[in-house]
């Protein structure tokens, strides 16, 4: 059973702790430019957390701010590592969706297949390489949450496994009508690890929602499944095509031969 | 002949459009060692937003897709012995493999390890379906290299050629199977993103269309350059072999054209076509002067001249190059947001690597048998 985070925006304060955290972890550079809490935050290969301020309207009309916090969904069946030519995202057993630099090449394949655009670049660097959240697969592989989940004041995450969570967060929005019924990342691309719930519906805080409810990599699969026996049958034809017309051919000049003669 | 080609120097005559021809390639040799150096955001306008530009859809993509001429005329000329058309399988197959060889120094530059490029060589990412066009496109160029070995081991290398022409229907044989495949695979690269590129180029059938493009541009392609060839070499390659060459093109392109409606129809998208969008224009545009125009020229008799053979291969292989472009840049500008540019640079370098083939070109055809090659099918037809 995969494990997985549920995340309650309705409680966020959007201080932006889970950041600074991350930033701590995973040891990425601070980046003036780039903050990872405000109005107009973006993922980028320093920031692989940010969390963006949503200025919107509540049920009764009334402004209001929300903070959500983006990073990797770590989908069940993840588009990038189904990408990757060389295996250098792959998902694991416990859930998170990891990145082996020495495997990488380089080909942005990864970064054009992520329905939510996650991965990101060193663009700066000479020999750049994908970056992005890798849920802190080390500290979950040993049982404890992600460093961002473990740091929040707020009670914003709840840590555990997938299953687990998603009923709970069925209950959640069941009892209490202020939550819209949607769990996001429930069916979203075949379901992720990361789920949200929300009092404001998903598509005015910037979540993705038309994407597919499909895996992404159920897309390419019968493809890639048919391509040996493709090559293998049109090789025989070919084979078969050769030796047919260059034998009539043969024969056609023989005859034309026949008739001068 | 052979002790004709013995006594014969290396030759390559320079002229003024050959000088620019190296500059630009010179120019570009130093941005794409520079780039090796520094890396990709210092000379490309690429971002998170875009991975993908100019460099992956025209020097990959299209350069493909135009290099499709010489699986095509493999399987007509050597597989299907059609041996009216022996007179276009040499150049044909050359333009093939000076194609293929700067898709792959396309690709080498594009990608961020490239010290890196042979991993997938070891670590088998097999559910990707760039993973196959990797291994097709590599195995490809090889199995080019070695046809190419047939005709250069009439000069060089003398002895082996009979173990060249030999191999010759193996490889053939399978440097058909290769890029019918990987031609496919590169439309496949984009059934991921069905919630990303535009509707009316996405399609669960998107490898069809690379396919069959693929295919009816070859003849295309051959017939710009025997048109440009025949200019600069006065060796002209008779009308009716070309005529009959783009019809196999007309009736490939009638078959498109249709399940291309049929499937936008399918999907419940066909509406989009005359939408008036940025994303429709492109789309009828590349529709209606890279493939419904050219059917109308391939089947009348403007096709019966050789103005009339350029424009239709000029037509097509443009439409083609519009399709690739539009698949990898403007179907993908809605989901993205922002627009891309590509850099000075990236245009150069991609400018550079044309003339570098068209260079190479000239440089083989002057000195091995490309053009002459069995000169009796030309005078008897």
């Amino acid at each position: 059973m995969s494990k997985g985070v549920l995340v309650d925006l309705t409680k966020c304060v959007g201080c932006g702790s889970c950041t600074v955290a991350c930033k701590l972890y995973n040891d990425t550079k601070w980046d003036e430019k780039q903050p990872t809490v405000g109005p107009n935050v973006k993922l980028s290969d320093k920031n692989w957390t940010v969390v963006k301020f949503h200025e919107v309207k509540d049920k009764e009309g009334r402004p209001v701010w929300r903070f959500v916090k983006q990073q990797c969904f770590h989908c069940k069946e993840p588009a990038c590592a189904s990408a990757c030519f060389a295996k250098a995202f792959q998902k694991t057993k416990e859930g998170p969706v990891i990145y082996y630099p020495h495997l990488c090449v380089g080909c942005r394949y990864c970064m054009v297949a992520c329905p939510f655009n996650v991965p990101k670049y060193e663009w700066e660097k000479p020999f750049p390489l994908v970056t992005k959240c890798m849920m802190c697969s080390n500290k979950v592989a040993k049982g404890e949450a992600p460093a961002c989940v473990s740091v929040c004041p707020a009670g914003v995450f709840k840590y555990g496994d997938r299953e687990e969570l998603l009923k709970e967060a069925k209950a959640i929005i069941a009892k209490d009508p202020k939550y819209v019924k949607h769990i996001f990342g429930e069916q979203e691309v075949g379901g992720t690890e990361w789920i949200y719930i929300s009092d404001i519906p998903f598509e005015q805080l910037g979540f993705k929602t038309n994407v597919t409810k499909r895996p992404l990599p159920s897309y390419t699969a019968a493809y890639m499944h048919a391509t040996p026996y493709v090559g293998i049958a049109w090789g025989v034809v070919l084979t078969g095509l050769y030796h047919y017309t260059k034998r009539r051919n043969q024969i056609a000049k023989e005859n034309n031969k026949n008739i001068k003669a | 002949m052979a002790s004709h080609a013995q006594a014969q120097k290396w030759s390559f005559r320079i002229t003024p459009i050959r000088v620019l021809l190296l500059l630009l390639s010179a120019v570009a040799t130093a941005i794409i060692i520079y780039r090796l150096v520094t890396g990709l955001g210092t000379v490309t306008n690429l971002n998170d937003e875009w991975p993908w530009g100019l460099w992956i859809g025209f020097d990959v993509l299209c350069g493909v897709a135009l290099a499709g001429g010489g699986y095509g005329t493999a399987l007509i000329v050597h597989v299907l012995h059609r041996d009216y058309f022996h007179p276009i399988a040499r150049s044909a197959m050359l333009t093939s493999l000076i194609g293929y060889l700067l898709v792959m120094a396309g690709l080498f530059l594009d990608i961020g390890q490239w010290f890196n490029f042979w991993r997938p060589f070891v670590s088998w990412g097999h559910s990707s379906v760039l993973f196959e066009v990797f291994w097709c496109v590599s195995c490809y160029t090889t199995v080019q290299i070695l046809e190419f070995g047939e005709i250069a081991t009439e000069r060089v290398g003398k002895r082996f050629h009979n173990i060249f022409k030999a191999a010759l229907p193996v490889l053939m044989i399978v440097g058909i199977i290769f890029p019918t495949l990987h031609q496919s695979s590169l439309g496949a690269l984009y059934l991921l993103m069905v919630d990303k590129l535009y509707p009316l180029w996405w399609s669960p059938i998107i490898f069809l269309f690379f396919l069959m493009s693929s295919f009816f541009v070859g003849p295309a392609m051959i017939c710009v350059e025997t048109t440009l060839a025949g200019k600069a070499y006065d060796h002209w390659i008779p009308i009716p072999v070309l005529r009959k060459l783009i019809r196999i093109s007309g009736y490939a392109m009638i078959v498109y054209l249709v399940l291309k409606i049929f499937d936008l129809a399918n999907r419940g998208v066909f509406n989009l076509v005359f939408s008036g969008t940025f994303e429709a224009n492109m789309f009828l545009i590349e529709m209606i002067f890279g493939i419904i125009i050219p059917i109308f020229i391939c089947f009348s008799n403007f096709s019966a001249s050789r103005s009339g053979l350029f424009t239709f291969g000029l037509l097509v292989s443009l439409g083609v190059v519009l399709n690739r472009m539009n698949v990898v840049i403007t179907g993908m500008i809605r989901s993205t947001g922002v627009s891309y540019v590509p850099s000075l640079a990236e245009f150069t370098v991609s400018a550079g690597l044309v003339a570098m083939g068209v260079l190479a070109y000239c440089f083989i055809v002057e000195n091995f048998r490309i053009l002459e090659h069995e000169e009796h099918h030309g005078h008897a037809a």
